[in-house]
């Protein structure tokens, strides 16, 4: 603890960690060399875990496509289809092959962005995922936004102050964050800021005035709206978002708060700090330069999940909010035995888990001195 | 006190961004444009060949025009000429010449021939998908099409396989499956064999009062007018159907004004709505029916009197006025309101002293019977109901809970002694339901066919079966609903499958908003008489 706590403490104490200046040169070349050989093999392991992650991910959304006990040629071609346009569709699907050659053409076919056509919607499914994605992810983007800058400051507070009433708040807030069904809390607000004070805008991702207005880049209306540089779109749909975005960061508030307040308790129980303060650094310092950057790497990973759940989709606020994302779009397909979508979607959120898991093993290397 | 920054700024920010909100003007809808909110996640194809579902059949009635259709001014006086000025019937009644209307044109620019609309009628036959079978139960098949449907300049000659009634045939030629598609334009776009179906699931190519503007999927519909409309250009320049899922969601946005229509507004959210003087109520009978089907395979149910007795243990009024209100009005035909032949007759009534006097004139004082309904809370409610009332005559009902796909796999299984349920019809001819409530021409187990008379394992007698089928032959139309008249009669009287509800289409909107059609208990929704006052 104490080591990290040197390398990051800010120029207090010993400098960070450097080769001994009594070195050979010659030593030093070699020692740079291993290093880097040790760095790409850590890349190359990476990147072959990463792989290997994400074809495991494709081995079992492909078998559960398999086992649902859902005819998927019927979903095709109908109920009242004749014998012979069933198989048709049948050989067309590739369903008459073996198992494994129908897998390697799904891998195949992924690889390349196919997913397939939604039997819901009668689009491509890359296509509908391309829609309802930036959806979500805007969503799911500011209410993590507003989970950390709310939640982290309040999970610190409350443990510096422990059993002030920060704290006694921030238990209060967190317990019923955890409790309240979404549900009910986004038609409460929907009634109060919409209904009745008019201060936000209603259902819905936008106006219907501005819908279709701003051209579509990253399918993000808020980023669109600030590409385009409509400053009436983008409020439009700021005014939009921040309910439900507010309700989403509540809930990783919640979270995010809770596991701050107890990961910074256990750091400012830690010896390192007692010596800081008897060393006569400021509360603050204590609390903020030491403590806090010590945290930093755990609560990057609980940041992480937290916006990975998000990013699953809560099914609940979209649908309160007729807000097309993601959450939706699979459990709709679910419903409808629309495995192509159901499918697609999954493999699309399982990659971005991968992602931020990669994301945060990138930032535990910058955080921590001693990861790299 | 360093440490409160953080606290600070944060109500710094949402200070600010509470500011850049600030002035919400107050939202009105645009004269020119009509919004709707409705649940629309059914919508899976935009292809009037395809698309069989409630909310496609909405868009694409708006879209495309057919040979004949109705006016949603004057849905009583039944089908009219639409893109088919006129139209003969042969002497043998097997084949039917259209005359196509001259000077129309799809909004591609294209002049609608009688070659696009042969093509159309073609391409749906062959493209098979669900609602085919509204053309094919005429005779018309993949392979016979092309010589059954053929054009010569202006004229369209239908061939069919019997001299079917022409009201049964035009009825059918009304419904979406039918509608004329631009020939040239789908072909430009078609893949393979698909016929274009690839292309026209997600644009439209009619004739319409208005074309597909944008569709995304679970989203909205927007559609753009068509100024050179044959009717006449529609009063919206545009209409945008919106999904909102919740009703309280489309609640909040008819108060806001954010929206003209609220289409699936629970009677909870009608009730909410009445008091406000912006706002205003739409009814409209509309296909459906909720009925009740008495296996015949159950020993207690086969008896007649257990039959009749049920019909006076359903509190029709009861329901109709709590948990049903606004949304179902009691009716006890199958043949729903609106539809050529219905019957008027409501006979029976909530009595269960009589209902009882039935049963035990016929010695019988209890008895045990099992029911298995969809897990919804109108379900439930109506079973409850009828639970209780069951009880006070002696006989105990045991009601099971299920998802809609496990009733539905049980029921076309044979295997649910008592269902409640609801049926859709398919087009707007009344052989659609009398097919199937009132014919069951074979009784066995493994007939592999669909009708609610099989299904509840009822024998239809070889009276009615004959009957249903002869309605369907006979030319003149007096005759043809005196017929329907009479089946419904003896319907009535021997039946074990006993209609007990028809849906009524409620829905909320802005006090300007006129003329608001979904199009009765025989078509779907129309927007281009919709006008803002």
């Amino acid at each position: 603890m104490s080591r990290a706590e040197t390398a990051s403490g800010g120029g207090q104490g010993q400098p960070p960690v450097t080769p001994p200046a009594n070195m050979p040169p010659e030593d030093a070349t070699s020692h740079r060399g291993a290093r880097f050989r040790k760095r790409a093999r850590s890349v190359g392991g990476l990147l072959l875990s990463l792989a290997l992650t994400l074809l495991g991910l494709l081995l079992v959304t492909f078998i559960i496509g398999r086992i649902m006990p859902i005819d998927p040629v019927l979903k095709v071609v109908g109920e009242r289809a004749s014998q012979a346009q069933y198989d048709a569709a049948y050989q067309a699907m590739g369903l008459d092959k073996p198992i494994w050659q129908q897998f390697l053409r799904y891998v195949a076919e992924v690889l390349q962005g196919d997913f397939g056509r939604s039997i819901s919607t009668g689009h491509p499914v890359a296509e509908d995922l391309k829609r309802v994605f930036p959806a979500t992810v805007e969503l799911a983007t500011l209410g993590t936004l507003i989970g950390v800058c709310v939640g982290v400051p309040l999970g610190v507070i409350a443990a510096a102050r422990r059993g002030g009433w920060v704290d006694q708040v921030a238990r209060v807030v967190a317990l019923v964050g955890y409790s309240m069904p979404i549900f009910w809390l986004g038609l409460m607000g929907l009634l109060l800021f919409y209904g009745m004070l008019g201060w936000i805008g209603g259902p819905g991702r936008q106006g219907i005035i501005y819908d279709g207005m701003v051209p579509t880049v990253t399918g993000m209306i808020l980023i669109d709206s600030l590409i385009a540089g409509d400053w009436g779109a983008f409020r439009d749909a700021f005014s939009h978002i921040v309910l439900p975005a507010s309700l989403l960061g509540y809930f990783s508030l919640a979270y995010i708060s809770r596991m701050t307040r107890s990961f910074m308790l256990e750091q400012l129980s830690a010896e390192y700090v007692t010596t800081a303060r008897v060393k006569g650094l400021s509360e603050t310092r204590v609390v903020w330069a030491h403590a806090f950057r010590n945290i930093l790497v755990p609560l990057v990973t609980v940041i992480a999940l937290s916006f990975g759940g998000l990013l699953e989709g809560s099914v609940l606020t979209e649908i309160v909010f007729s807000w097309p994302g993601i959450g939706q779009y699979i459990t709709k397909a679910l419903l409808a035995g629309d495995m192509n979508a159901v499918l697609g979607g999954t493999v699309l959120v399982g990659a971005c888990f991968v992602a931020l898991n990669l994301l945060s093993d990138v930032l535990y290397r910058f955080l921590d001195p001693r990861a790299s | 006190m360093q440490n409160r920054f953080p606290l600070r700024a944060l109500l710094m920010a949402s200070a600010v961004s509470m500011a850049a909100l600030a002035p919400a003007a107050w939202a009105e809808t645009p004269a020119d444009t009509l919004v709707v909110a409705a649940q629309i996640d059914d919508i899976i194809s935009m292809d009037p060949a395809q698309s069989f579902e409630f909310s496609g059949q909405n868009v694409i009635n708006n879209l495309y025009d057919q040979l004949v259709d109705f006016d949603p001014m004057d849905m009583q006086a039944g089908i009219k000429p639409s893109l088919a000025e006129g139209w003969e019937v042969s002497e043998d009644g097997k084949t039917i010449t259209f005359t196509i209307r001259d000077g129309v044109t799809f909004q591609s620019g294209n002049p609608v021939r009688a070659e696009d609309a042969a093509w159309s009628l073609q391409r749906a036959v062959k493209l098979n998908k669900s609602p085919a079978f509204i053309l094919t139960q005429f005779g018309l098949t993949p392979e016979n099409v092309d010589q059954m449907v053929t054009f010569e300049g202006n004229r369209l000659t239908l061939t069919l396989d019997q001299p079917y009634a022409q009201s049964y045939v035009l009825n059918c030629l009304s419904a979406e499956v039918a509608s004329v598609v631009d020939k040239e334009t789908v072909m430009g776009h078609a893949e393979g064999e698909d016929f274009g179906n690839t292309w026209l699931s997600t644009n439209s190519a009619g004739s319409g009062p208005f074309s597909l503007g944008t569709w995304r999927p679970n989203e909205m519909v927007q559609f753009v007018a068509n100024a050179g409309y044959f009717q006449g250009a529609p009063a919206m320049a545009r209409v945008i159907v919106r999904h909102v899922q919740e009703s309280s969601a489309q609640r909040l946005l008819l108060e806001q004004g954010d929206i003209d229509v609220a289409w699936n507004l629970t009677p909870t959210d009608v009730d909410g709505i009445a008091g406000n003087d912006k706002l205003a109520t739409g009814n409209e009978p509309k296909g459906r029916i909720l009925y009740m089907g008495l296996s015949q395979k159950d020993p207690l149910l086969q008896n007649p009197a257990v039959i009749e007795a049920m019909k006076y243990l359903v509190d029709y009024s009861g329901m109709e006025q709590s948990f049903l209100k606004g949304q179902w009005k009691t009716h006890q035909n199958f043949l729903p309101e609106g539809y050529l032949g219905a019957a008027e007759e409501n006979p029976w009534s909530y009595d269960v002293e009589k209902a009882k006097k039935i049963l035990t004139d016929a010695g019988i004082t209890s008895g045990t019977v099992k029911t298995a309904i969809r897990d919804i809370p109108e379900y439930i409610n109506v079973a409850q109901t009828l639970q209780n009332a069951m009880a006070q005559a002696g006989l105990t009902l045991e009601i099971q809970q299920m998802t809609g796909a496990q009733v539905l796999d049980a029921y076309r299984a044979r295997q649910v002694p008592i269902f409640l349920g609801e049926w859709g019809p398919d087009y707007a001819d009344p052989n659609t339901n009398a097919s199937t409530f009132a014919y069951n021409p074979n009784n066995a187990d493994d007939a592999g066919i669909s009708q609610l008379a099989w299904r509840n394992s009822w024998a239809v007698p070889d009276a009615m079966n004959k009957a249903v089928v002869d309605a369907t032959l006979e030319g003149d139309t007096d005759k043809r609903v005196q017929m329907y008249l009479d089946i419904q009669k003896e319907y009535r009287e021997i039946a074990p499958i006993i209609p007990l509800f028809q849906k009524i289409e409620q829905v909320g909107m802005q006090k300007n908003v006129q003329n608001w059609r979904t199009g009765g208990a025989v078509s779907s929704a129309m927007y281009r008489q919709v006008t803002k006052e």
